[in-house]
Order: structure tokens, then C-alpha cells, then sequence
């Protein structure tokens, strides 16, 4: 049996969409300043991914606000329950066709693994990108504002959050098209609604 | 320039400087129509010791020197011009642009593409709106002293010395010419501190005439039945000179770039060398943990010079005189010329005669380029072949990265791929099979 869900406010696929944009666009100029491809020049990569490293805090403060003003930060407290059922899922049950052990529902929308997953993107890798963001953009003012670091380590670890974002798409992407049918939880993603199959 | 006094002193100012008991400090031995005639028909014999022709000379069986009108000069004395101080100053290295590559004779009539501040029809500036001068103090690097003068805005109180960059355009000199806020302009001011202007500024030297960048005087001294050999290179100037020896050219050349101080280091006559060539000869001196040093362009002179191997020293050969006297330029013969010209420097010389490479850097600040010939931002901050790929003690993004760091995040996101990439497959796979077996 299936049933149609309303999982995703507008303001919430906006969020999450406009956000998809530009962290793809950080890592396609982040990576040309890192010298590893060249699309646009140095100079253009430079001058965007300082726009768009804007345009994202921006979102994100929105975000935050959102997240707090409708509770939705409730979705990614931890817990323990069915995780190793998931794991289990992901492993062998999923090429078999068993159904998911996990039972979205607007009150619970994300399951116990992907609970951990965005909570580590959002209070450490996040965190970590604008910090060390920050730093590189006001590189100039660190000896008036007292801060002895050195150039080459904030970058590296601004490097390092690039590599981890990096990581995290490739599997978010693809973990996208596990639904049933493939495509379903990308166009719930999209509309907002999204059928979901009752045990 | 010891034992060659009488050429040298053509431009090292001063009237009979013929020996080294000359006295700089007299007052009425200094030239002063050599800076301040305005006519353009104040001339030196080459060969005179800073003397002017008073009667027609021929030089070197050619080149005809009109007497000089004296009179008529000292009605119209006024200030330098570009054409006064680059009488001298244009054709150091002996000729035209030969030594230091951004300071020739196309700066008279300079174009805004030469240069911006000289340009003839836009700012047109002397060599003293920059090199200003206080009670004849002209300001520029005095050998071991930098420029003087802060890095920052000159001031009324700061008279004088208006020589640096910043001293019209300040430390942060990029700003919009519309709206308020340009972040690349921003950061363009934030490299000021550890890139000079000069380094963005003046993307190529020589872009007037060619400069020498290679001098092999080993090869000085021979003849072709006889005569001496003069051949063209294909950028005019001689590429032999029975004189002077081998020599080569460039124009347009890319600076090569050091950390610099405003000071040098120089080997100094008699100071013993080893012959690990090549030998420096002059040097810039700085580092990047010096808070006053920053990356500067520079051009780089090879060289081949007469070298007493056993006193390891860098023989200073005695090159102008009369016949008999030692001088190469009229003898060719580099034992007598050394020995002439070490004895008047006052130096030993053991009698004999090696070739060594040597090595010499000049500092480049004329020739700014208009604003949209400065550097781009790719020049410096890239992989590989960079104008700054040598530069030690800074993180250049772009040029530098962590290989492991690299390694382990493209590892990782490799096996990602290559996970997912399986998962993937084996679920399309399986899935048709149960579907079949349904
Ligand atoms: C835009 C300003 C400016 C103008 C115009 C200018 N100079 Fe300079 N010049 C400089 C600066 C800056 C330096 C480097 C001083 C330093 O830091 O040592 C310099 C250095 C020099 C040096 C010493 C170079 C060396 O390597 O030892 C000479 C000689 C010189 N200038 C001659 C001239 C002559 C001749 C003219 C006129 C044709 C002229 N300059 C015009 C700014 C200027
Ligand atoms: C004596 C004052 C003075 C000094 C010293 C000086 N400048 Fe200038 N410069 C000017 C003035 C005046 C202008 C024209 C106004 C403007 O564009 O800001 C100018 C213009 C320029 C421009 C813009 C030219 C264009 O494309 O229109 C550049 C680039 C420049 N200067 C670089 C330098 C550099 C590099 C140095 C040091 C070697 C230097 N300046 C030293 C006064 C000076
Ligand atoms: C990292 C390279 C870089 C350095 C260092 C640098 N400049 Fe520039 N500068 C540029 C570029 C690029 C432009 C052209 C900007 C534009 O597109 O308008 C420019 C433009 C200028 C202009 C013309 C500005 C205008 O608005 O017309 C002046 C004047 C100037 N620079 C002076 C300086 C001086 C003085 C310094 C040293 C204190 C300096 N620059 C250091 C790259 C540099
Ligand atoms: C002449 C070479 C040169 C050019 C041209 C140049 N840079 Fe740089 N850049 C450097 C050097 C050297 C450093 C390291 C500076 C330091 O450690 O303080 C640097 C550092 C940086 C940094 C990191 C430090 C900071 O201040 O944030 C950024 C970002 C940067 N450059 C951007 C640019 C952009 C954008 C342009 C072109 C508009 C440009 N650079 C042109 C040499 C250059």
C-alpha cells in the first residue's frame, strides 16, 4: 500500500536546493584556486566562490532561523533505535527487495543514520568551512585582530572540509535514488509530496 | 671604473676626474650643466675626463663633437629632464639600455604604454618628480642604504622623499572608479604588503630598446685580418664586438623575482671568491621573515669575467688608454690589461688569467605599464611555470598544496565513487534477476 506524504515545505526545497547549487559551485571554483582544474581562471574562481561563499551564509542563517522557528532542528537529534537494522539494509536487504526498516513520517523525516550524518554536516564540517572561510577572507586583518595562525594551515584544513563536502555528495547523491522507485525520493525532494510505502 | 677614468667620468659627474686622487667633495669640480641644461647641445667627450669639447672633435674617427656653446647653455640652465639625467643614466652598461633594462632613451618621447608616468602626452613626468631632491640629495637607493622615505603617503613634512610607489599612491592604492566596494580591488591592496607595485606593474623589461643580458668578455680580442670584428645580432645591437666580446640581447623579458629590502649585497674589489660559478656579483638582499622585505621584479645579467685563479679574485681590467699602457682596448691583451688595471686598483695579481661566470641582479622600477598590462591573477597563483614558482616562504594558493592532504581526500572520494558505483549495479542486477525469477 502506499500512501502520499507532504515531507518538504517550499522554504525547506528552496533551502535545500539553492544550497545543492551552490556547494557544487564552491567545490567546481574552490577546487580551480586549488590548481587542480581550470574553468574560469583564477581570478573569476576567486572573485565567485567569495560571492557565492556569501550567498551561502546568507541561506544559511535563513536556514538557521527556519530550523529554529519551526523546530525542524528536532529532526536531527541522534537516536539509537534500528540501526543496525538500516546497516543491515543497506548491506543485503536492499538488493533483495526487503522494505525499509525505517518508516518516514513528517514528524520523523530522517532516519537514525542520516540523523548523524547531517548532524556531523551541520555542527562540525559546516562550522568548520565558514570558520576557516572567514579566516582566508580576512587573512589581512589577522595581526589587528590578534590571531596568530598561519596561511598555509587554515587553508589546509579549508582544503580538507572541501575534500569531506565532496565526500558527502558523491554518497548523498547517490543514497538520492534508493527510494522506490529510484527516482522517488528526488521528486518528493522536488514537489514536496512523496509516496511512501506502508508495511 | 678605477684606471678607466677618463671614459667613466663622462657621466660619473665631475670636470678632470683623471685619477682615483680626484676630490668629490670640491664643489667647483661638479658638472652641473650635465643635469641642468635645458638645450640638449651640452655634450662630454667620451674620453675626456668629464671635459666637454671646446672645439670640434672626432670620436673614435667618426662621430663628430660640435663644440659646446657655453655661454648659450648657462642662459638657459633650468630644471633636469628626462633628457638631461638620461644622458647618463640611459646609457650606463655603455649604451643605450644595456645595464638595467627599464631606464633607455625611448623613455624621452615615452608612450603610456612604456610608461605611464614618463608618458609624453599624459603625465609626462621628469626624473625628479620621482627621484626628488633636497638641497641636491637626490633620493633613490644609495648602494647599502635603501630608499629613504616610509612606505606610505608622502606628506608635506616628508619633502624629499616622494621616491617609492607609495609615496603618491599609498600602501593601498586600488580603489573603485565606480561604487564603493570592488573585492578583487580589495585584495589587489591586501598583496601590497608582501608583492611590490613593481612586481604586478611592470609585467616585461626592455620594452624600450634590448638590454644586455649576456656579457662574455673571454672572447674579447680577436680579429679578422686585422680588423676588428663587429656582428649584428638580430636585435641591432652587436652580438661580437672585438672590444667587448660575446654578447647577447633581449627585449620584452620576463623579470625573475627575490625577496629584496631595498638594499644589496655587492662583492667588493679585492674581496677573494671561489670560482663556484657562477659568482655573485651583486645580490639582493632579504627574506621573507623580514617584515621590510617584499617580492620584487629584478633582471638578471650573466656574465663571463677575467678571474685571477690563484689570488681568487675578479680581476678589474684596466680597459682605456693610450697604446702601451696595458689597456685592453688598445693592446688586446688581458695579462697586461689585468696587470694595469689590478696595480692602479691597488690589488695583487699572480699573472694569470681564467674566465669565470658571473652573476648580477638589477632592481626594476621604471617602465610601468599601463593598469591593463599589470599581472593577472593566474600569472602567480598556478601550478606550474608561475612567475613566482621559485619564491620561497609564502602560501601562494593555486601554487601550492598539500600532496597528502590531496592523496587522502581523492582517495577517499575515489573509493566513494567507486562504492556507490557497485552498490549501484548490484542492485540493477539483482533486481532484474528477482524480477525474472517472479
Ligand atoms: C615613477 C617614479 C620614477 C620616475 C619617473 C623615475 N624613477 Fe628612477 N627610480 C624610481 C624608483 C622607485 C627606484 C628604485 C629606488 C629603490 O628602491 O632603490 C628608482 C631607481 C633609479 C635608479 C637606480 C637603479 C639601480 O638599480 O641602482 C636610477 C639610476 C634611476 N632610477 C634613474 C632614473 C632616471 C634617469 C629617470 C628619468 C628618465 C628616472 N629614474 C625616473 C622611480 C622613478
Ligand atoms: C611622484 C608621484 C608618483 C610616484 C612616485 C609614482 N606614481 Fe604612479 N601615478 C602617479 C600619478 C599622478 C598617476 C596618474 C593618476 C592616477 O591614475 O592615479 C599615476 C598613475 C599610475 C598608474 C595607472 C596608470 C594607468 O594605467 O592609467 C599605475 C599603474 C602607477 N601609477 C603605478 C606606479 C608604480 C608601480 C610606481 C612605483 C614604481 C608609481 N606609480 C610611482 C604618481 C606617481
Ligand atoms: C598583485 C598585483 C598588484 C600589486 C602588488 C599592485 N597592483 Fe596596482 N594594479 C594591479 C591590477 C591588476 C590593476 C588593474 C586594476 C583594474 O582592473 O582596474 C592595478 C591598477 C593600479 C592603478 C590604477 C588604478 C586606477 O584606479 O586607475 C594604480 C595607480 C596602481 N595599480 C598602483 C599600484 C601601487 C602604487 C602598488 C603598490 C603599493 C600596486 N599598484 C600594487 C595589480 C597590482
Ligand atoms: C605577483 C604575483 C601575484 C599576483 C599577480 C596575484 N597574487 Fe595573490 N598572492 C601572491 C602572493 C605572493 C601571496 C601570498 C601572500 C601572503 O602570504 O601574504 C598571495 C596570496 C593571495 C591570496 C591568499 C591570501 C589573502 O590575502 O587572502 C589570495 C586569495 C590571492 N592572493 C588572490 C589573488 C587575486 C584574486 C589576484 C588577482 C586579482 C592575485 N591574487 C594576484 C601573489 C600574487
Amino acid at each position: 500500500m502506499k500512501e502520499r506524504l507532504y515531507l518538504y515545505t517550499r522554504f525547506e526545497r528552496f533551502w535545500h536546493w539553492t544550497q545543492a547549487l551552490l556547494i557544487i559551485f564552491l567545490l567546481l571554483t574552490g577546487f580551480e584556486m586549488h590548481g587542480t582544474i581550470s574553468i574560469w581562471g583564477y581570478e573569476k574562481a576567486y572573485i565567485w566562490h567569495v560571492y557565492a561563499g556569501f550567498a551561502l551564509i546568507v541561506l544559511t542563517a535563513f536556514g538557521i532561523f527556519w530550523h529554529f522557528t519551526t523546530g525542524a532542528w528536532q529532526h536531527y537529534v541522534p537516536v539509537k533505535e534500528k540501526i543496525s537494522q538500516i546497516i543491515h539494509y543497506y548491506t543485503r536487504g536492499i538488493f533483495y527487495g526487503e522494505p525499509h526498516p525505517f518508516e518516514k513520517r513528517p514528524d520523523q523525516k530522517l532516519n537514525p543514520l542520516q540523523r548523524v550524518a547531517y548532524l556531523f554536516l551541520k555542527v562540525i564540517l559546516f562550522p568548520l568551512q565558514l570558520l576557516t572561510a572567514f579566516l582566508l577572507l580576512f587573512y589581512e586583518w589577522w595581526p589587528h585582530l590578534g590571531i596568530n595562525l598561519n596561511l598555509q594551515q587554515v587553508a589546509l584544513y579549508h582544503t580538507a572540509g572541501a575534500f569531506a563536502f565532496l565526500f558527502f555528495l558523491i554518497v548523498h547523491v547517490y543514497l538520492s535514488t534508493t527510494g522506490k522507485p529510484w527516482y522517488s525520493h528526488l521528486k518528493g525532494m522536488f514537489l514536496g509530496w512523496e509516496e511512501i510505502e506502508k508495511n | 671604473m678605477v684606471s678607466n677614468w677618463c671614459r667613466c667620468t663622462s657621466c660619473h659627474a665631475g670636470y678632470g676626474w683623471k685619477d682615483k686622487n680626484f676630490d668629490l667633495s670640491q664643489e667647483e669640480k661638479i658638472d652641473c650643466l650635465v643635469c641642468h641644461d635645458t638645450t640638449g647641445t651640452y655634450k662630454k667627450f667620451p674620453t675626456d675626463c668629464g671635459y666637454p669639447p671646446l672645439k670640434d672633435k672626432v670620436f673614435a674617427g667618426k662621430k663628430l663633437f660640435k663644440a659646446v656653446n657655453l655661454s648659450f647653455i648657462a642662459q638657459n640652465v633650468g630644471r633636469s629632464s628626462r633628457e638631461s639625467c638620461g644622458k647618463c643614466h640611459f646609457f650606463s652598461g655603455g649604451g643605450d639600455g644595456v645595464k638595467r633594462g627599464d631606464t633607455d632613451s625611448t623613455l624621452v618621447k615615452a608612450s603610456r604604454k612604456l610608461d605611464v608616468h614618463m608618458d609624453a602626452k599624459g603625465l609626462n613626468f621628469s626624473c625628479a618628480t620621482c627621484h626628488t631632491t633636497l638641497a641636491h640629495q637626490i633620493a633613490g637607493r644609495h648602494y647599502d642604504t635603501p630608499a629613504p622615505g616610509k612606505r606610505n603617503l608622502a606628506l608635506p613634512k616628508d619633502e624629499g622623499y616622494r621616491l617609492k610607489c607609495e609615496s603618491c599612491h599609498g600602501a593601498r592604492p586600488h580603489k573603485p572608479e565606480k561604487g564603493l566596494f570592488d573585492w578583487r580591488l580589495i585584495k589587489l591592496n591586501d598583496h601590497t604588503d608582501k608583492v611590490a607595485c613593481q612586481t604586478c606593474h611592470i609585467p616585461f623589461y626592455a620594452r624600450g630598446k634590448p638590454t644586455n643580458t649576456y656579457w662574455d668578455w673571454s672572447t674579447a680580442g680577436r680579429f679578422n685580418n686585422g680588423k676588428p670584428i663587429v656582428e649584428k645580432s638580430p636585435l641591432g645591437p652587436p652580438s661580437y664586438h672585438t672590444k667587448k666580446g660575446t654578447l647577447k640581447w633581449g627585449r620584452n623579458l620576463v623579470p625573475e623575482y627575490f625577496w629584496y629590502n631595498g638594499t644589496f649585497s655587492y662583492l667588493l674589489p679585492g674581496e677573494k671568491v671561489e670560482a663556484n660559478e657562477p659568482i655573485t656579483l651583486i645580490k639582493p638582499n632579504g627574506s621573507p621573515e623580514d617584515k621590510e622585505s617584499r617580492i620584487y621584479p629584478f633582471k638578471v645579467h650573466l656574465g663571463k669575467q677575467p678571474y685571477d685563479p690563484q689570488n681568487k679574485l675578479i680581476i678589474i681590467p684596466k680597459l682605456f688608454g693610450p697604446k702601451g699602457s696595458g689597456a685592453f682596448w688598445a693592446d688586446f691583451d688581458w695579462i697586461k690589461a689585468s696587470r694595469a688595471g689590478m696595480a692602479e686598483a691597488g690589488l695583487p695579481f699572480s699573472g694569470k688569467v681564467s674566465f669565470v661566470e658571473t652573476v648580477q641582479y638589477h632592481a626594476l622600477s621604471h617602465m610601468v605599464a599601463p593598469k591593463e598590462d599589470a599581472l593577472t591573477c593566474a600569472s602567480c597563483h598556478t601550478r606550474k611555470d608561475g612567475r613566482l614558482a621559485k619564491i620561497k616562504g609564502v602560501y601562494l594558493p593555486g601554487r601550492d598544496f598539500s600532496p597528502w592532504l590531496d592523496r587522502i581526500g581523492w582517495l577517499a572520494c575515489i573509493f566513494a565513487f567507486i562504492g556507490v558505483t557497485i552498490h549501484g549495479g548490484l542492485r540493477i542486477v539483482l533486481a532484474r534477476k528477482s524480477r525474472k525469477e517472479d
